[in-house]
């Protein structure tokens, strides 16, 4: 199977940690994975800030550059239901506007071949248990995209739970935005501070060392509140803890 | 003894959403009262839903049962007002705030009334009722308890269900105390903040004004077409109170509360109240049908109230947000309404409905209006609790697009090509400059590339605009080396599409 990593342009600026974690996650599991070197952003930063036309060359640059491959793997839950639920409503609206079925063509053949990483390693792989060690107290974020628009439901949470000498403690409200957004978060500071405020005093009365999400833009927001905040703790992105193994752990 | 509260029309005064919420969030008692009750309401409609077993498929009904309407909307209003008509009663139309006001103050100015008693109602909310009649001499007295409290505080109601959401009990007998004997029969002596107390006080309050009052007014949550019935859906008893004791009852009532037959109530009657209250079934449901001999008021009339509406059916993704029963789920559950509060929203309407409909009934012209559309992190919570199934994140960012691009609208009927906002011209050039950008790989990697390089000197916070984000946290450590860097430098030998450069 050809099997594309769509890394997303966050990870691949701020956090190739998580890249080159999912690479050798995969590769571990017997996973022929390719980083194909065209690939930029999705465009979902532009579409939710109200900058639709901005966001469909994204679109269509990112249809081409993936469409070969039989399946595309992000680490990004936002990004991926950018790709699955937001490309065909771009394709939509186009075509609402009068300007034919052009674009819903282009983006269809990425759309069904996309998967944020825990649905292909528990769907198309069938695996929970990838043979990780991490022995740390981990307390799991399920963000908003993942879990409302992907419904990723428990398959991360499966994941982290077959994780050798890891302990997963339930992160009180986990379910409530931790006020990222995307740009929200910085055309509404207070509210979004407040959000991840609320985020980080939940997390931290678990006792967890570490707080683990699947998706690195929630993750700056916490992590920048958490050592704002002084608390000690550190968010992680759950690739890194699922490549983390005995004979090579992760720092 | 004129309420400060203006309806929605003209309210320019208004600042934006970050503004209001900026204050909003550093109120420790707002924050409190809010957290409680929003929490509470939350846990409890979560469990009164999860013991439907067909919740998704009454959701779905609902969804349809609105938009079959929405789109049949010209023939089922004539359909009301002939059935109306036919039962007793006599149907106004209302293009705007205005002249719904005007109506209604003539209507009661004809009966040689000063006083009329208030069911609790958004439409009227929203037309700013209350301060019109009030101008004409005419005092209107709320008779929701919670419409009381904020009408006693001269205050601004702050939750669609619960208007006085944002005060606790110390702060609603206080209120009570200083200003009952101002609108009519004082508080007790001694009244303590004990539920018990504060229910007897207002029912005392209340009672001489049912039994005096000779005019009612209301909304309705639903009217049913094919017999011109309408229906009230409440808790306390109150409006049951209005709806039957006066002599004349006037509805002011949204054009898209219509359902096409009775048949129809039988899914939002399950769905408004576990979404609102978290009750199986209200205590109430009141309904009428015109006029009924010597039975309740022997006049009725009907307000149909446009005030935007027809401008939102005419948005293809906008128009979802007319299916709103105002059940007020989607702001229990929000994570910003929970911080920010109500007023930050600038309207009767607050919360994530309020985000989608006030830019849309009122237009995006105002600073709190063109705020709106962002205040949402697009959580998606609001969609998932919502009993019609309005995806508002789908509208906040439509409307995000007609505030930052402009674009086509359709306002007082006609359609409109709006301009873009003021204040996002620097974002628009930023978008264009990222886009073309990420259109060239080559450009992104050597963006990529310098900032990495320079990384020793960069701050862990921001100066200017950028405090926004470096004001509460810090900045990430950027990597020595973008991914596709380490990608090439380690795979490239492969030779495969990874390895060639795309970039250029």
């Amino acid at each position: 199977m050809r099997v594309a990593l769509f890394l997303t342009c966050v990870n691949d600026t701020l956090y190739p940690d998580t890249g080159r974690a999912v690479v050798k996650l995969l590769t571990r599991l017997g996973v022929d994975v390719d980083f194909p070197m065209a690939q930029t952003c999705c465009g979902q930063a532009h579409y939710n800030t109200g900058y639709r036309h901005e966001a469909e060359p994204l679109a269509r640059r990112f249809a081409e550059v993936f469409r070969g491959y039989e399946a595309i793997v992000t680490p990004s839950g936002s990004c991926g239901a950018m790709v699955r639920d937001l490309y065909p409503r771009m394709g939509e609206r186009a075509h609402a506007e009068g300007r034919g079925d052009t674009l819903a063509r282009t983006l269809a053949p990425v759309v069904p071949k996309t998967y944020e990483l825990t649905e292909f390693l528990v769907d198309v792989l069938g695996v929970t248990d990838v043979g990780a060690y991490y022995p740390h107290t981990v307390t799991y974020h399920p963000t908003c995209h993942g879990l409302r628009v992907l419904g990723l439901g428990d398959r991360p949470r499966r994941l982290l739970q077959a994780v050798k000498g890891l302990e997963l403690v339930e992160l009180p409200g986990a379910e409530e935005c931790c006020g990222f957004g995307g740009t929200f978060a910085v055309k509404n500071p207070d509210v979004s501070a407040a959000m991840g405020t609320d985020k980080v005093r939940n997390a931290e009365s678990t006792g967890a060392e570490v707080l683990c999400a699947a998706d690195n833009s929630c993750l700056m927001h916490i992590g920048g509140t958490m050592t704002r905040l002084r608390t000690g703790m550190r968010p992680v992105h759950l690739a890194e803890i699922l490549a983390s193994t005995e004979e090579e752990p992760a720092a | 003894m004129s309420a400060t509260f203006v309806g929605m029309p003209g309210f320019p005064e208004f600042p934006s959403f970050p503004e209001a919420a900026h204050e909003a969030v550093r109120d420790k008692t707002l924050r409190g009262n809010l957290r409680h009750a929003t929490h509470t309401i939350r846990a409890k409609r979560a469990k009164a839903v999860a013991e439907v077993s067909d919740w998704a498929a009454l959701r779905e009904a609902g969804r349809q049962i609105k938009d079959h309407t929405l789109r049949h909307l010209d023939r089922y209003l004539v359909q009301v007002e002939e059935a109306v008509t036919a039962a007793g009663g006599t149907v106004h139309w209302a293009v705007d705030a205005d002249e719904a006001n005007r109506i209604v103050a003539d209507l009661v100015k004809r009966t040689g009334e000063r006083e009329v008693v208030k069911v609790k109602s958004m439409a009227t909310q929203e037309i700013g009722l209350n301060e019109a009649l009030e101008a004409e001499g005419i005092h209107a007295y709320e008779t929701d308890l919670a419409e009381l409290i904020v009408q006693l505080g001269k205050d601004r109601p702050s939750h669609i269900l619960v208007p006085a959401i944002h005060r606790n009990r110390g702060e609603i007998r206080d209120i009570f105390r200083s200003e009952m004997s101002a609108w009519g029969r004082p508080a007790p002596e001694g009244l303590s903040d004990t539920p018990a107390e504060l229910a007897e006080a207002a029912r005392l309050h209340l009672r001489e004004k049912f039994l005096r009052a000779k005019v009612g007014i209301s909304g309705a949550n639903f009217v049913v077409a094919e017999t011109g019935t309408l229906v009230v859906v409440e808790s306390e008893g109150n409006g049951r109170m209005c709806l039957t004791l006066p002599e004349t009852l006037i509805s002011v009532v949204g054009i898209e509360k219509i359902v096409p037959t009775w048949r129809d109530l039988e899914v939002f009657l399950q769905t408004l109240p576990r979404s609102s209250t978290a009750e199986r079934m209200n205590p109430y449901t009141s309904m009428w049908t015109g006029t009924t001999g010597q039975d309740g008021p022997s006049t009725f009339h009907l307000v149909l109230l446009d005030n935007g509406r027809t401008d939102t059916l005419a948005d293809q993704v906008g128009r979802q947000a007319l299916r709103c029963i105002r059940c007020s789920a989607c702001l229990n559950v929000c994570p910003v309404y929970e911080r920010a509060g109500g007023h930050a929203y600038g309207s009767v309407y607050p919360g994530p409905i309020g985000a989608i409909l006030s830019p849309q009934l009122r237009g995006t012209g105002s600073e709190i209006d063109a705020s709106l559309p962002y205040a949402s992190s697009l959580c998606g919570a609001c969609y998932e609790v919502c009993p019609v199934a309005i995806d508002i994140p789908e509208v906040l960012v439509h409307l995000r697009e007609r505030v930052a691009q402009g674009g086509q609208a359709t306002r007082g009927g006609n359609k409109v090509v709006l301009k873009p906002a003021k204040g996002h011209a620097a974002e628009r050039t930023a978008m264009r400059a990222a886009r073309l950008a990420l259109s060239h790989p080559g450009l992104l990697r050597g963006g990529q590339r310098l900032a990495s390089r320079t990384r020793r000197f960069h701050p862990r916070s921001l100066p200017g605009p950028g405090k926004a984000w470096s004001g509460t946290r810090d900045l990430p450590a950027l990597p020595a080396e973008p991914f596709r860097d380490w990608w090439q430098r380690t795979h490239a030998e492969r030779g495969g599409q990874g390895g060639k450069d795309g970039a250029k």
